[in-house]
């Protein structure tokens, strides 16, 4: 299930815009790691490369590999609607469908590519996702209500749900907790904390402290100036870049954010 | 500086706070904000004025055809006059309906989200100068190019689909000899509904939040999975008021099937015979000129079915969209 992901000299553009420089790093499988950064620095796009969400914007681009276990994923006969239903993606603002049922957002996925699947199977199907996601208990009883209806945070584990349904082997999550509460946002932590067992977990955050929680792994981007391509600027396990940083630039905005 | 100021406030003026605070929240309602419910409350009046007015105008002068002997009537029992033009009326607009709007929305879509950019405007040029073109013009070109066009095809589904079971009734011979039968006005009424439906649909499907299509493309959607999973479900109650827009066009037509239909007064579902109902429309613009005393009253009150046959189509399409709100994605 879980895959090792390698960024080799990965430079992404939008357009004749260079937005981020030849990255170089390996996820581990069944870790968490975290992308962080100041705004702009190409956090986002990094990740939706991975995926190759990318390029679903006019005029977006990539040079360089990502692999897969090995697999580039940007390879002329690799077909990046397959990537993306190995590699799974939850949004910074939940995006239930609005025009589906808590249990029709969950299948979704499943019934994608003329996928039939007998009603016992999507049953237990919704069940283990919801389960997975630990929104079971709260929705049990209003499956077939729109997924509009829940709270903010309800809806993000109803996405992280809905990804998890086709067993991707990759999650990834662009600040999953942003738009939500406290609370919610401890849910959603306890979470990434669970799927790390299955899946190789990607997060950006804003969030100094939640990156320390959840991640075992942290990457650290950031701009030499603006108008500049982003850079990947430090990266190895959380405990090392938050206490013993070997740049400069890391300390700075580590110590910057803790105040 | 300011405080020296306060300071000697408090002490010559010593008022009371609540006072202080109730001066400076209270206020009169703004000029423009006045100007701007008036107007808009004055525009909503106004569009419901009218319509009583041409609801009143319609059942006034229609009373009398109503009410009348049948015997003292130019065109008889208004019944039975008026029924086939009635059915003629759905009819038509039904089958152009069943052409334009998978039409629309593919053209739509491929607008919104197939197309290159370039494309795409160019496109949409050509739609919203298509809504431009007047009746007549749609008319005459349905009488002198259309039905010779489609005539040959006619004969062809006559003598292959006319001698079958159900699809006898559609396709029986003869046929006509002109081609202007109600298969070619409603394609004709496709044609100018067309532009409507499409123009509406492509700006509904270019609001889809793209939230909700990258999810569904984050799944591992192809494009039209997509469109089937986030731009479609969004847009339907905007198509279909799209659809509803495009009907109202088509039910209330009357040059261009005046000009190409060959009418009779039949009630039949025959698409290609030279016996064709005529739509209420068309009938009022055909017959009006030899109108006189009850006569008139008799094609206004044709006139008042096709304002009810209007209303209930409207309604039903609101009724349908309003039972599926819930999922509308409104919230
Ligand atoms: N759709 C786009 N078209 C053009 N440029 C874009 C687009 N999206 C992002 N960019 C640019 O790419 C650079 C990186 O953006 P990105 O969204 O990856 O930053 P980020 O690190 O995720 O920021 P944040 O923390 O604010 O989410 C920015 O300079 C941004 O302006
Ligand atoms: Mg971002």
């Amino acid at each position: 299930m879980s895959k090792r992901i390698e960024l080799k000299d990965l430079n992404i553009f939008y357009g004749k815009f260079h937005a981020v420089k030849s990255v170089n790093m390996t996820i581990e499988p069944r870790a968490v790691t975290a992308f962080i950064g100041s705004s702009g620095c190409g956090k986002s796009t990094v990740l939706r490369s991975i995926n190759r969400m990318h390029e679903v914007i006019d005029g977006a681009y990539v040079e360089g590999q990502v692999l897969l276990d090995g697999v580039d994923l940007y390879d002329k006969a690799v077909d990046p609607v397959r990537v993306r239903r190995h590699i799974g993606m939850v949004f910074q603002r939940p995006n239930p469908f609005p025009t589906m049922s808590i249990r029709e957002n969950i299948l979704a996925g499943v019934r994608l590519n003329n996928s039939r699947i007998s009603k016992s199977d999507a049953d237990e199907l919704v069940e283990t996702s919801l389960q997975g996601a630990n929104l079971w208990n709260e929705v049990k009883d209003r499956l077939d209500k729109p997924g509009s209806g829940l709270s903010g945070g309800q809806q993000q584990r109803l996405c992280i749900a809905r990804a998890i349904a086709v067993s991707p082997d990759v999650l990834l999550m662009d600040e999953p907790c942003s738009a939500l509460d406290p609370i919610s946002t401890l849910a959603v932590e306890d979470l990434i904390q669970e799927l790390k067992e299955n899946y190789t977990v990607v997060i950006v955050t804003h969030n100094m402290q939640q990156a320390a929680r959840v991640s075992d792994s942290t990457a650290f981007f950031n701009l030499k100036a603006h108008g500049q391509p982003g850079e990947l600027i430090e990266y190895g396990p959380t405990e090392k870049i938050f206490h013993n940083p070997e740049q400069k630039a890391t300390e700075d905005y580590i110590t910057g954010r803790f105040g | 500086m300011a405080s020296t100021e306060t300071g000697a406030t408090s002490e010559s003026l010593p008022q009371d706070p609540t006072n202080d605070l109730q001066s400076t929240i209270h206020g009169k309602a703004r000029l423009g904000d006045k100007v701007f419910r008036n107007l808009s409350t004055g525009s909503g009046t106004l569009i419901l004025v009218i319509l009583a007015a041409v609801a009143t105008f319609l059942v006034g002068l229609s009373i009398p055809a109503l009410t009348a002997d049948p015997e003292e009537l130019q065109y008889g029992a208004f019944w039975a006059y008026a029924l086939p033009f009635a059915f003629g009326t759905v009819w038509a607009s039904f089958l152009s309906m069943l052409f334009a709007v998978p039409v629309a929305i593919g053209i739509a879509l491929f607008i919104s989200h197939y197309a290159p950019r370039r494309l795409a405007q160019g496109l949409g040029y050509v739609i919203d100068l298509l809504a431009a073109v007047p009746s007549v013009v749609f008319g005459l070109w349905g009488i002198n190019t259309l039905a010779p066009l489609v005539r040959p095809l006619y004969v062809w589904l006559a003598d292959n689909f006319g001698d079958l079971p159900v699809l006898g009734w559609f396709f029986a011979g003869p046929v006509s000899g002109t081609g202007r039968t109600i298969l070619t006005a409603a394609m004709v009424l496709a044609v100018m509904v067309l532009p409507i439906i499409t123009a509406i649909s492509r700006e509904v499907f270019l609001q889809t939040p793209r939230l909700h299509e990258e999810a569904s493309l984050a799944l591992g959607a192809t494009r039209w999975e997509m469109i089937r999973q986030a731009v479609l479900p969004f847009g339907t109650p905007g198509v279909v008021s799209a659809c509803m827009l495009g009907l109202g066009r088509a039910l209330g037509e009357t040059m261009a099937i005046a000009m190409v239909l060959s009418p009779a007064s039949v009630i039949s579902f025959e698409l290609l015979t030279p016996s064709n109902p005529n739509t209420i429309a068309g009938n009022i613009a055909l017959a009006f000129p030899e109108a006189f005393g009850l006569g008139v009253n008799q094609l206004i009150a044709t006139g008042l079915v096709l304002f009810v046959i209007t209303l209930a189509v409207n309604m039903t399409a609101r009724w349908i969209l309003a039972s599926r709100k819930e999922f509308s994605g409104a919230n």
